[in-house]
């Protein structure tokens, strides 16, 4: 992917502004942000973040590429959706952070080990896989994601929701092995694919 | 006056008046005590019927002079106007009953508040001529303007439209003023989205279209004197040649000047073709003419910064610390200029606070981020050369860091210096008529105080913005667009229209010898007892309208339609001698002398307050409406303004037993509220000779209080008259009751 990065580089060299506007969703509305900070000051998780939306959406007119695309911070938005709701020029922010996360990701970009990216791909692998979200190893995946020794510790620590859970029928053991699917896991994986071919196709223009 | 002085005294039960008060030893007093030819009660005085009362014994028993001893003199002033007498009104109201509590104990006091202000009234009117016009105004109608621009043409076709002749005078050889220079102007109409035509030529064509206006090019005003209805004005050509005409009223158009910009270098303006002004970059647009601009050397531009609040608002030495108003919309609206032209120009916008006024601001603003304009929070600090163009280092405030951009434009926005003419405050005006015509002078006028309208800060024309924003110091010449604050088109249309409709009531009721604002209708003018006037000048150098220029025998010379009617000559004079009909030294001395005074065992002391009629005294009736309560010991007396006190009412009080004094005006200073502008502030300055006073009778200095009231002191007006009487209860009663 990082043909993709040179090549976007090559292309926008003058404006990550127009880069964005062109390439990621949303994108085209960065331009209409006043800097009124309202963003900032809604999201739950502003203060943790390295940059915060208005923050982001300065840099990126300022060209700077580099930072924003490494970024964490558009990876630490939970969909809350405070920041639509209240900005006073209507910029879609949730969907620009994940729009401006994934572009981040197509590059190569994205920040090494990064947990939310971790997850989702995690997330992803097991929905595709039978066309529905297997919870109990999509749990285990998620407790095992940094190493054995933290995964047996969050185990122990959830023991008890899961030993309920299991008495009340809300989780079967063995769906560990397998588990349900959707009637048509073929014609998914088809779509899928289609999909894929798609996107490798457009980003093969660059 | 012909007639014989008949009083009738009129005493209203109603409101509660008669269960609180006994209204038949008020009319005892009046009749008995204060001489009363004609004293009557009754029930329900401002009902049709009580008012009949009085209207017949006007008519048919030659009352005429009227004490109406009930409610407020602001309230029910429609039941009681009554023509060709002289009122006065005793307020037992607002003023008594509903200040009191309604006990036994309070009933002796209340009581004696109440024969008081009887007494007050009756003594008032007794020493008040019914008010007539003065005749002085020639009624004239027609408005001069000063200025061809948006404002003054805006004006003058509004007056026209409203049946009014108007003359323009400008000095250029051509209207249309700055505004004519502009490419484009801000959108004024719905979307709001693409710069307009500046509509310059629209307004020239329905100047010249009008018959009922008369334009002169190339002139200036040389001279201007007389009054509202009756001012002349010399209107002199390049060439010299002057011709004097008649105004009723005129209005000041005279616009703005671009700020200096070299006095920005660091900014890089006068080292290259790559740094202008907003205006000069106005010029660029309109040679390219929707077409590719260039720079003044005619080189190609991909790039332009704009460098918003370019020396203003700043404290910076030579800088202007205020804000213009439009050049942010104007940098929006001049960045279209590149991006409608070709999209591919980096345009950027740097501001700290950006500014969109009007209802179209933020739609504007919507639109050039829509066409790509990029906004910039960041300081600019300096623009330099680098043999391409310009390198703009800034220090990005959000990013929160000092960087740099390249530019082959760089716009720097300035901002507008009042063209407002004289500061009369700095240039002396001891000679009267003597000054040498100075080039800078707009109106020329022949007034004592000063040739052209006096300034409030920045250099801008005074006006109250406060509460009456078109009314300046110069009754009957109104200012208006930028001379008066800096704005933008839209507001100078608006500012224009009003002033051209503030400028032709000032005419109109100049004919009937009414006042303007706030007096407005009016009817009385100060004169004066020549025999008593010592030529001290206090008077022409106190009045904050300038209304009084001096005779040959350097004598005042009062100009009826130039006064305001605030009585701040009045109360400057050392000698006494300016009074109005029904307004005068004697008819507050009158009041102040029949109070009646207990004796020092009493343990009654007696509070005078003189509050101004437009705020404190309105603050005090709706404390009373509100039901606060305050001493029983306060004898309020309304005043036209603070500065229409003469310290001889102080010092006769305190010669007569008072034993405080609280004197009520406005807040002065720069963010003044005093109706007279100045009134309050002089009024003030005279008061510190009160000490002097207070010395040589050995009084305590707390025994004379003044105070600034808004008319919102609701609370706090009738708390510092209870505070004077705690006051007196520590210091203890004055010895002076004889
Ligand atoms: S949606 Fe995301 S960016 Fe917006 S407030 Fe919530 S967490 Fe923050
Ligand atoms: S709330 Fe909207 S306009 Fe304000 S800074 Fe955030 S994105 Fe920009
Ligand atoms: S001081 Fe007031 S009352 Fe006296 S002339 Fe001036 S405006 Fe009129």
């Amino acid at each position: 992917m990082s043909d993709m990065n040179t090549a976007m580089v090559e292309k926008y060299r003058n404006s990550f502004l127009s880069e964005v506007e062109a390439n990621v969703e949303e994108g085209e509305w960065v331009k209409m942000c006043m800097q009124c900070g309202v963003c900032s000051g809604s999201c739950p998780f502003g203060p943790y973040w390295d940059h915060p939306p208005q923050e982001l959406f300065m840099m990126i007119r300022a060209g700077k590429r580099e930072a924003v695309l490494s970024s964490e911070s558009m990876w630490m938005c939970t969909s809350c959706y405070n920041c639509i709701a209240r900005c006073p020029r209507g910029l879609p922010i949730t969907h620009i952070m994940h729009g401006l996360a994934h572009y981040a990701k197509r590059l190569g970009l994205a920040p090494k080990n990064q947990q939310t990216m971790k997850f989702a791909s995690i997330f992803w692998d097991n929905l595709t896989k039978k066309g529905r979200v297997n919870e109990l190893q999509l749990g285990l995946k998620l407790y095992f994601m940094n190493g054995f020794v933290e995964g047996i510790k969050t185990a122990l620590c959830m023991k008890e929701m899961g030993m309920s859970m299991l008495m009340t029928k809300r989780m079967s053991p063995m769906e560990y092995f397998g588990g349900h699917s959707i009637k048509d896991t073929k014609g998914l994986h088809a779509i899928l694919k289609k999909a894929r071919e798609i996107e490798e196709a457009k980003a093969k223009q660059f | 006056m012909a007639e014989e002085k008949k009083v009738g005294t009129y005493i209203c039960k109603g409101c509660g008046i008669g269960d609180r008060v006994n209204t038949a030893g008020m009319a005892t007093i009046a009749t008995r005590e204060c001489k009363s030819q004609v004293t009557k009660e009754h029930d329900f005085l401002c009902s049709a019927e009580g008012v009949k009362m009085i209207q017949d014994d006007i008519d048919n028993d030659g009352v005429n002079h009227i004490a109406i001893v009930a409610c407020s003199r602001r309230a029910k002033t429609e039941a009681f106007s009554f023509e060709n007498v002289a009122i006065s009104r005793g307020n037992v109201r607002e003023g008594v009953i509903w200040v009191r509590p309604d006990t036994d104990e309070a009933s002796e006091t209340t009581q004696e508040m109440a024969e008081d202000y009887t007494r007050m009234a009756v003594h008032e009117v007794s020493v008040m001529t019914p008010p007539t016009p003065s005749g002085q105004s020639e009624g004239r109608k027609n408005l001069l303007i000063v200025g061809g621009g948006i404002s003054g043409m805006t004006a003058a076709i509004e007056a026209a439209r409203a049946g009014y002749e108007a003359t323009i005078v400008e000095k250029t050889g051509a209207l249309g003023g700055s505004a004519a220079n502009l490419y484009r102007r801000v959108p004024e109409s719905s979307p709001f989205k693409d710069p307009e035509d500046s509509g310059v030529a629209a307004l020239i064509a329905a100047v010249d279209a009008d018959s009922k206006i008369t334009v002169h090019l190339n002139s200036t005003v040389t001279k201007t004197s007389g009054a509202p209805g009756r001012f002349s004005a010399d209107i002199t050509t390049e060439s010299g040649a002057t011709a004097t005409e008649n105004f009723g009223a005129i209005i000041q158009t005279s616009g703005f000047t671009e700020y200096d910009a070299n006095q920005l270098p660091h900014l890089g303006y006068g080292k290259g073709k790559n740094v202008v002004t907003q205006m000069e970059l106005e010029a660029l647009a309109a040679a390219a003419d929707g077409g590719v601009i260039k720079t003044a050397d005619g080189k190609d531009i991909n790039s332009v910064v704009f460098i918003q609040c370019a020396g203003q608002r700043s404290d910076e030495e030579g800088h202007l610390p205020y804000c213009s108003g439009h050049c942010c919309t104007t940098s929006i609206k001049q960045a279209m200029y590149f991006k409608d032209q070709n999209p591919a120009i980096d345009t950027t916008v740097m501001f700290t606070d950006l500014r969109t006024p009007g209802a179209g601001g933020e739609d504007f603003y919507r639109s050039g981020q829509d066409k790509g304009i990029n906004f910039t929070k960041g300081v600019a600090s300096e623009v330099t050369d680098n043999g391409n163009g310009c390198t703009v280092k800034f220090r990005d405030m959000i990013l929160d860091e000092d960087t740099s951009t390249d530019a082959d434009l760089v716009v720097l926005a300035t901002g507008m210096v009042a063209n407002a003419g004289v500061d009369i405050d700095v240039v002396g005006q001891d000679d009267p008529g003597k000054w040498e015509v100075s080039v800078d002078s707009i109106l020329n006028l022949d007034y004592r105080q000063g040739k052209d309208m006096p300034q409030l800060r920045h250099g801008f024309n005074d006006s109250h913005f406060i509460c009456f924003p078109y009314e300046t110091r110069r009754t009957g010449i109104y200012t208006a667009g930028p001379t008066r604050r800096p704005m933008d088109i839209g507001q100078a249309i608006e500012d224009a229209t009003g002033a051209a409709l503030k400028a032709i009531q000032a005419a109109e009721n100049a004919e009937l010898g009414r006042a303007a604002h706030p007096r407005s209708g009016d009817l009385s003018y100060p004169s004066f007892r020549k025999e008593g006037c010592t030529q001290c000048k206090r008077c022409t150098v106190e009045c904050p309208f300038g209304a009084i220029d001096e005779d040959e025998e350097r004598y005042p010379q009062f100009n009826e339609g130039r006064c305001r009617r605030c009585g701040t000559c009045m109360g400057a004079c050392p000698v006494r001698v300016i009074s109005f009909d029904n307004y005068s030294i004697d008819t507050v001395g009158n009041q102040i002398k029949n109070v009646d005074i207990p004796e020092e065992f009493d343990e009654k002391p007696r509070i005078l307050v003189l509050a101004c009629e437009n705020d404190a005294y309105p603050a005090l009736d709706m404390a009373a409406m509100n039901g606060v309560e305050y001493s029983a010991f306060a004898r309020i007396i309304p005043i036209r303004c603070l500065g229409s006190t003469n310290l001889i009412w102080v010092t006769d009080a305190l010669n007569s037993g008072y034993d405080g004094i609280i004197l009520m005006g406005c807040q002065k200073g720069e963010n003044y509220q005093c109706h007279f502008v100045k009134g309050s502030e002089i009024a003030q300055d005279r008061m510190s000779k009160v000490d002097d006073t207070l010395q040589s009778l050995s009084l305590e200095p707390e025994r004379v209080e003044t105070y600034e009231i808004a008319i919102t002191d609701i609370e706090r007006a009738p708390q510092l008259i209870n505070d004077m009487a705690a006051t007196i209860e520590k210091i203890g009663m004055s010895p002076f009751k004889f």
